[in-house]
């Protein structure tokens, strides 16, 4: 704001009083930009290598150790995932401590042979550690991933090529995309001409109310529908049947449905760039994939989605709302008692605890709104509720309202910051209070109501507590946009990076195995957030570029 | 005490008019008729109200907020505290420049057509002409006309001082009141604005606050010269620097005064 102003008294202090002033703010400045740092750094570092393919280790124990190997055996084969000392837990018979241990934790996959995911290994039990050239890393639908040796592959017909045979790498590569494609064409089926038929079919049942035509409409429709199942049911029957037999590492066969393969490949022999190829694919995977496993592996693409779609729709709430609030306030209201309490009331309103807004957006919103709209537009399908359940119009409006205090505030300063004698300049040339709004003020502060809407959007999108009392979920069906009538789906329930991170965080079954996933999933709603910043901030600049007067 | 010239009926009457922001009173009882199309300049040492009585004749000091006034003020025989007029109609009819300069943060042009848009003028041939006319009025078209959708903010300080006259004459206003018009303005451009000032009179009733005697001799037809709030003298500008009437307007003239 007035900064000409502020560096004048800041120089005054400094020359009466030395420099300890400034070096308790330059002090300051240095202790939240490391905490920053540190935080992001923290995230950045954790996050970045969970796409980042790791060798494949073969550990061999010596005989006698304790820690038990999963699936039996004295070796085990996974990631490193940690290396760790460890505080000699007992004294010695002389009554010394023992040296410090080294500890591994290894990622050993395969769950579905061994039960669980992570094994620690004492360095002290340790005999030898290689890196197996031709262990295969696959990943499955199921289960996580699987380390193994392939033995042979199975195709529906009841071919088989074995892993013995030159023509085997091929063979694979072929047989995973078959799979691949066939996964598609069964999700097309599935999701998107199933999803219409069945859309159709509600429709003609509420709305026909079993008259001919309907009937034979319904008719045609089932019809059409069982073909397509049938379609499908072929398809996952080639998914079942083709199977990919592999070996664990301590020596049982087991077989791998085609279906269940999503990639695979061989972590050793893996060149820089090969690696780093896989990096990129891994990355896009996580951005662009549905979840699987309860949300621990897989990817995050809905509620990236969710994130995004409900921003934008409180971004398209908050800000009329707020800038005509603010407008009200600093230039039609009449100044005095009244509208310095209503300013004390909105500053107060941004630091309610969100919780209470969610609280609130559940009762007033989803119960009192949504159960009305019910009753007036959709009594056709109650008790099932259409808006009166948590969906994404309602948790952004109650982020709005939220947020509004920050868009009234940051608009009230902008519009004060306008110059005087740029409205008496307006008034003078004949315009009335609201053109001379409209064409001067509201433009020279626009930057100013950016800034605003930045930082409302910023608290938006992070914010969680709120979001799950009004429609946030671990697991969406569908997204609040695709292709069906009427595209946006205010009603439908979403998915929040937010709530992704304390959902793997905290409630999954495995939050070990869920832990890079959610470090990957904050750093993403970090990035998220600055993006969304960032875009804001741009077009701030190019607005002051502008307009240069107003004080942002 | 003052006989209109023939032909030029007294265009604008201040009748016993005061003005008081919240308990202060600024202007006592001013009681003058300027004429229509002459020049009238407003003089007094810094603080005695000039800017306060111009900004009355087009109703700016309604944004104050606690002000007061007494006695009228007619525009052209008619009443501007008339319950019955419109704010906004009187402003079209009078344009003003400010002190201070104050370009919109627009474009040249559309600084300049901002009057005939909030008007609801928006054919394209009215705004073209009428920014050539003003442009031109204002002594500006031959460094403008090039730059014309570029922001008016990119100018320089007389420029945009004379921008701010051609958005104050493009509406065609019957009056034009001008406070301080060439204070931002180096001696080149003063003349620029003078000799538009000349020009303007054949068209437009001009009223203009200026604290530069020669200003007030070169171009004014009739002067008025406050102090503290009060009209102390106000007749032809020649017998007001030749022949002051009162010693106050003498004192102040000559240059005698504190
Ligand atoms: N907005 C305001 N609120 C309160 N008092 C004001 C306001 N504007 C002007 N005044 C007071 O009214 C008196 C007349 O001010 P005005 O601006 O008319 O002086 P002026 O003759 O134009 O002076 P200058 O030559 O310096 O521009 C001054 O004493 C000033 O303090
Ligand atoms: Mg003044």
């Amino acid at each position: 704001m007035s900064s000409a102003h502020h560096d004048d008294s800041l120089t005054r202090t400094h020359a009466a009083h030395g420099e300890p002033l400034v070096w308790l703010s330059a002090m300051g400045l240095a202790l939240g930009m490391l905490m920053v740092v540190g935080l992001l750094g923290v995230i950045v570092s954790h996050g970045i290598p969970v796409f980042w393919p790791s060798p494949v280790l073969e550990v061999t124990l010596k005989p006698g150790a304790k820690n038990p190997v999963p699936g039996g055996g004295n070796t085990l084969t996974g990631t490193l995932v940690q290396q760790r000392s460890k505080r000699a837990p007992v004294l010695d018979a002389d009554g010394h401590r023992q040296a410090d241990q080294t500890e591994y934790q290894l990622f050993v996959g395969n769950k579905d042979a061994y039960g669980v995911n992570f094994a620690f290994v004492d360095g002290a039990d340790v005999e030898k550690i290689e890196e197996p050239k031709d262990i295969y890393v696959i990943e499955r639908m199921e289960y996580g991933i699987a380390f193994g040796f392939p033995e042979r592959i199975t195709l529906a017909d009841g071919r088989t090529v074995a892993a013995s045979d030159p023509g085997f790498a091929d063979a694979l590569a072929e047989f995973v995309a078959e799979a691949s494609r066939r996964r598609n064409e069964i999700g097309t089926i599935e999701k998107r001409d199933i999803g219409r038929i069945n859309a159709s079919l509600n429709n003609l049942k509420l709305k026909g109310r079993g008259s001919e035509e309907s009937k034979i409409e319904i008719a045609a429709l089932d019809e059409r529908y069982n073909k397509l199942a049938a379609e499908a049911r072929a398809l996952r029957a080639v998914q079942q049947s083709a199977t990919l037999t592999y070996k664990v590492p301590n020596g049982k066969e087991r077989s791998l449905a085609a279906g269940d393969i999503i990639g695979y490949y061989q972590a050793n022999r893996l060149g820089f760039f090969q690696k780093a190829g896989l990096f990129l694919h891994n990355i896009w995977s996580f951005l662009s994939q549905d979840p699987r496993e309860a949300n621990t592996e897989g990817g995050v693409f809905p509620a990236i989605f969710g994130t995004f779609v409900m921003t934008m729709l409180m971004s398209i709430a908050v800000m009329p709302f707020g800038v005509i609030a603010a407008i009200y306030l600093r230039e039609y209201a009449k100044q005095g008692f009244f509208v310095r309490a209503v300013r004390i009331a909105v500053n107060n309103l941004a630091g309610v605890p969100s919780i209470v807004f969610g609280v609130f957006g559940l009762g007033f919103f989803v119960y009192f709104v949504g159960g009305s709209v019910d009753q007036l537009l959709f009594s056709d399908y109650l008790p099932t509720p259409t808006f009166g359940t948590g969906g994404i119009l309602w948790a952004a409006l109650t982020l709005a309202l939220m947020t509004v205090p920050v868009v009234i505030v940051a608009t009230e300063e902008a519009v004060a910051a306008v110059p005087r004698g740029m409205k008496e300049g307006s008034l003078a040339c004949g315009a009335s209070k609201w053109q001379t709004i409209q064409r001067i003020v509201l433009p020279a502060s626009l930057p100013g109501i950016l800034t605003g809407l930045v930082l409302a959007m910023a608290r938006g999108a992070g914010e969680v507590a709120p979001l799950m009392l009004v429609g946030v979920v671990k697991l969406a069906p569908s997204l609040p946009i695709d292709g069906e009538f009427p595209f946006l789906h205010l009603e439908r329930k979403f998915m929040h990076l937010g709530f992704h991170i304390y959902d793997l965080g905290f409630q999954s079954p495995d939050s070990e195995a869920a832990k890079p996933m959610v470090f990957a999933t904050t750093l993403l709603l970090i990035i998220l957030v600055v993006l969304l910043n960032l875009t804001a901030i741009l077009i701030r600049e190019r607005l002051r570029k502008k307009y240069s007067t107003g004080a942002f | 005490m003052n006989e209109p010239a023939p032909g030029k009926p007294d265009y604008i009457k201040i009748q016993d008019f005061s003005f008081h922001y919240g308990s202060k009173q600024a202007l006592f009882d001013i009681r003058m008729d300027i004429p229509e199309r002459e020049v009238t300049a407003f003089i007094g040492p810094s603080g005695c109200g000039k800017s306060t009585l111009l900004r009355n004749l087009n109703r700016m000091n309604d944004l104050i907020e606690d002000t007061r006034s007494e006695g009228d003020i007619f525009v052209n025989g008619q009443s501007i505290y008339d319950p019955h007029i419109e704010v906004i109609s009187l402003r079209k009819r009078i344009g003003m420049v400010f002190q201070k300069s104050n370009p919109f943060p627009k474009s040249i042009y559309e600084n300049i057509v901002y009057p005939l848009r909030v008007a609801g003028q928006n054919s394209r041939a009215v705004l073209d002409e009428t920014v050539e006319r003003s442009l031109k009025g204002a002594a500006l078209w031959d460094e403008a006309k090039d730059r014309l959708h570029e922001s008016a903010l990119s100018m320089s300080g007389g420029q945009m001082q004379r921008l701010c006259i051609a958005r104050a004459i493009a509406n065609r206003p019957e009056i034009l009141l001008m406070d301080e018009p060439c204070s931002a303005l180096d001696p080149i451009a003063t003349v620029k604005v003078e000799e538009l000032i000349h020009e303007l009179k054949k068209e437009f009733t001009i009223v203009i606050v200026t604290h530069n005697m020669q200003q007030a001799t070169r171009c004014s037809d009739k002067t008025g010269f406050f102090y503290l709030g009060k009209l102390i003298e106000f007749s032809d500008t020649q017998k007001i620097f030749s022949n002051p009437a009162k010693k106050q307007t003498e004192d102040y003239i000559t240059g005698r005064f504190g």
